[in-house]
């Protein structure tokens, strides 16, 4: 009996070892943010359908893991299996053959199934160069407590001058709330993200056909100046510094009427345990001049294989089953539909149980007036809505950030920073060889 | 009078240390008291911060999903084994420019700390390529090098401003008494020297543990120190505060601890030949 025991624990010892042995470890660079860590709490869901495919997980704060992940794919270092990069670095990379086709997941992938928006800002000559894990676009986000009291009813689809109305009436700076909450960090990503946005619903872009900067246009001038009108008179003190979380921070804690940013924020809104103004959250769309494009922006955190990479087909495995229309399942099951990572798929908005969820119409709508492909009323000779996708743009796009951020901390003004944004904008772009 | 003077001004200079003390010190006890917070208390105002209820959930949280004692342990081995090997290679070359100066001496010493000038980035691909090409990307040995090499020039200044201060006599009568060269610096120089040489290990470890330009460059996952630990815990897009805080005390709580032992090496270390 003891020996028959003895040579079964040595035979499931021995099955333990070369399981372990024969198991691929691929390894996994991602940001830190909610959608990410649920998804490496359901790692033993996915060790469960692939236990030849350990993954390991390497999570780094956005900025720290661009820098990180350039250099690596840039001198085909081979250290990570799959990426998690953003719209803005699929098609320059992909251009560049640094990413893996993903043109030939399996059949129930569904491919199709992805937001064509989505999948337009992924996709280069043809080729699918990653998959989506969320989208989002932007949205306002406000208070109907605060606007019934204003006596206001906000529209579906806002205009701009509508907001700062708005803005005006609900500011009860006494109370410390303040009527509206925008980025002012300087940042390509930052407040760049937003008022590049913002510009292209005043009927302006960043470059013309011939890739001259339109700084000195009127559109910009009536941008930059309103966006610092309703910040200085409707918005919180030292908005300069605000971002995404200091924005979120002061909405949560019921201190501003409207906010306008990311839709993945209407989760963090929304949870009463976060926030104490979870049931007085309305959505509408991001607000217009009437000049045929709103200020939303189009972004997706997206899964890509490296071209240097030796363990593609495990990463392959992982990247499909990470973007699956089973993942979002898997998400709802555990934690509800409110937590599935929105943005990607026709199929999640045809869901009966998601369309429940009450900011997802909102989301769809918002994502579905974005085009990365068309963003201004004139035409533009580059692909994005709140960022340019040519390799120069992050250190342009934060340069012309922090001219902006000065302006509405008072240090210039508005003429000032546009005028200065427009001569470093020229000087890099004609020293990029972009203008001739 | 005198007297009075003296004690009103020994007051007033103590006041003032203090109160600089306490400013370097803030943000480190404000990221303690955040760590024992919820992520809804973390965000509050300073004061209703302060008064909400006191957790241990981030701890817990942080445990549960990162590998803590892996960390830890890369640390460790980074920083002391980049400090022994550098005090390996510096106190030879320091003895060398204390007790036998060349003309050049001084040029070679500033040298040696103009490196420390250049913008660590401006090295990153050609040392990134040099790494791949060893295979030593996410490899313990492969930061005890990059890092020893960073911190040689500040190990070799302190050794060197320590050993100018043993009168070269006592080596010469080592000398004269048949010591080798060997025997003269094992035997005679660093047991004299011990104080200084301890400051200088202390003093490079806390540097190679705080680094994180090229921890955070050069690893991923199996060699990643605490620094690797912290950023992981940094997000741009949502508030997870209590988290980082929490990640930050555990990540700094051991150099704290060290430091706080060996303050008084550390301060000897530091303002060594500043009276002069």
């Amino acid at each position: 009996m003891t020996y028959s025991f003895r040579a079964l624990m040595g035979a499931c010892a021995v099955a333990a070892i070369s399981t372990a042995a024969a198991a691929e470890t691929i390894t996994v660079a991602t940001v830190n943010n909610g959608d990410m860590i649920r998804m490496q709490g359901l790692m033993a869901e996915f060790n469960a359908r692939h236990p030849d495919i350990q993954v390991e997980w390497v999570t780094l704060e956005e900025n720290v893991l661009r820098q990180k992940v350039t250099t690596d794919i840039a001198t085909k270092g081979g250290q990570f299996d799959v990426l998690t990069i953003g719209t803005y670095e699929v098609p320059i990379w992909g251009k560049q053959g640094w990413l893996v086709s993903l043109n030939d997941l399996p059949p129930d992938y569904d491919a199709d199934d992805i937001l064509p928006a989505i999948r337009n800002g992924l996709t280069v000559d043809g080729e699918l160069y990653a998959a989506p894990f969320y989208g989002e676009s932007s949205m306002i986000m406000y208070r109907t407590d605060l606007m019934e009291k204003a006596g206001l009813t906000m529209p579906d689809a806002p205009s701009w001058a509508f907001v700062k109305e708005a803005a005006a009436k609900m500011t009860d700076k006494d109370a410390e709330v303040y009527g509206i909450c925008l980025r002012g960090k300087a940042g390509w990503g930052e407040n760049m993200a937003f008022l590049s946005a913002m510009a292209n619903s005043y009927g302006t872009s960043w470059f013309d056909m011939d890739w001259k900067p339109q700084f000195d246009s009127e559109g910009w001038k009536a941008a930059l100046t309103d966006y610092l009108d309703m910040m200085t008179n409707y918005g919180p003190p030292g908005a300069s510094n605000n971002g995404f979380n200091e924005n979120l921070a002061l909405f949560q804690q019921g201190k501003c009427g409207m906010w306008i940013d990311a839709t993945v924020a209407a989760s963090f809104v929304t949870n009463p345990h976060d926030s104490t103004v979870a049931d007085k959250v309305g959505f509408a769309l991001a607000p217009d001049t009437g000049k045929g494009k709103r200020s939303n922006w189009l972004w997706a955190w997206n899964l890509a294989i490296p071209a240097g990479s030796q363990k593609v087909d495990a990463a392959r495995t992982f990247v499909a089953w990470a973007t699956s229309k089973d993942y979002a399942e898997l998400v709802a099951s555990k934690e509800g539909w409110a937590n599935v990572p929105p943005g990607t798929r026709t199929s999640l908005y045809e869901n009966p149980e998601y369309q429940k969820v009450p900011f997802a119409k909102m989301t769809l709508d918002s994502i579905n007036a974005a085009d990365p492909t068309n963003p201004a009323v004139d035409p533009v000779p580059y692909v994005g809505i709140q960022f340019v996708a040519i390799p120069e743009f992050q250190g342009i796009g934060t340069a012309v950030g922090q001219q902006f951020s000065a302006a509405l901390a008072g240090s210039m003004t508005a003429e000032a920073a546009l005028e200065a944004a427009q001569a470093f904008t020229t000087r890099e772009m004609t020293r990029a060889g972009y203008i001739k | 009078m005198s007297r009075r003077i003296t004690a009103r001004r020994t007051l007033i200079v103590t006041l003032a240390a203090w109160t600089v003390g306490f400013l370097i010190f803030f943000p480190i006890l404000w990221t303690v008291l955040i760590s024992f917070k919820s992520e809804g208390d973390a965000i509050k105002a300073p004061f209703a911060m302060l008064m909400s209820d006191w957790t241990f959930a981030s701890y817990e949280q942080v445990q549960t999903r990162s590998n803590y004692s892996r960390h830890f342990m890369n640390s460790v081995v980074i920083s002391l084994g980049s400090t022994l090997v550098a005090l390996a290679i510096a106190i030879p070359a320091a003895w060398a420019m204390a007790f036998v100066p060349g003309k050049r001496t001084k040029d070679v010493l500033m040298w040696m700390l103009s490196t420390k000038m250049m913008p660590a980035v401006g090295v990153l691909i050609p040392l990134y390529l040099l790494f791949r090409d060893l295979g030593l990307l996410d490899t313990r040995t492969g930061l005890v090098i990059v890092l020893t090499l960073i911190n040689l020039p500040i190990v070799i200044w302190m050794l060197y401003t320590y050993f100018k201060e043993i009168p070269g006599e006592i080596l010469e009568a080592a000398r004269m008494d048949g010591a080798t060269l060997r025997s003269e610096i094992l035997y005679i120089l660093t047991p004299m020297a011990v104080p200084g040489i301890a400051s200088t290990l202390l003093l490079n470890v806390i540097l190679a543990w705080n680094e994180a330009f090229w921890t955070l460059q050069l690893t991923t996952s199996r060699a990643a120190p605490l620094t690797q630990f912290i950023a992981s815990y940094s997000s741009p897009e949502g508030l997870f505060y209590a988290k980082l805080s929490a990640a930050s005390t555990m990540a700094i709580a051991p150099i704290l601890i060290l430091g706080w032992f060996s303050q008084k090496q550390l301060v000897r270390g530091l303002t060594f030949g500043a009276v002069k």
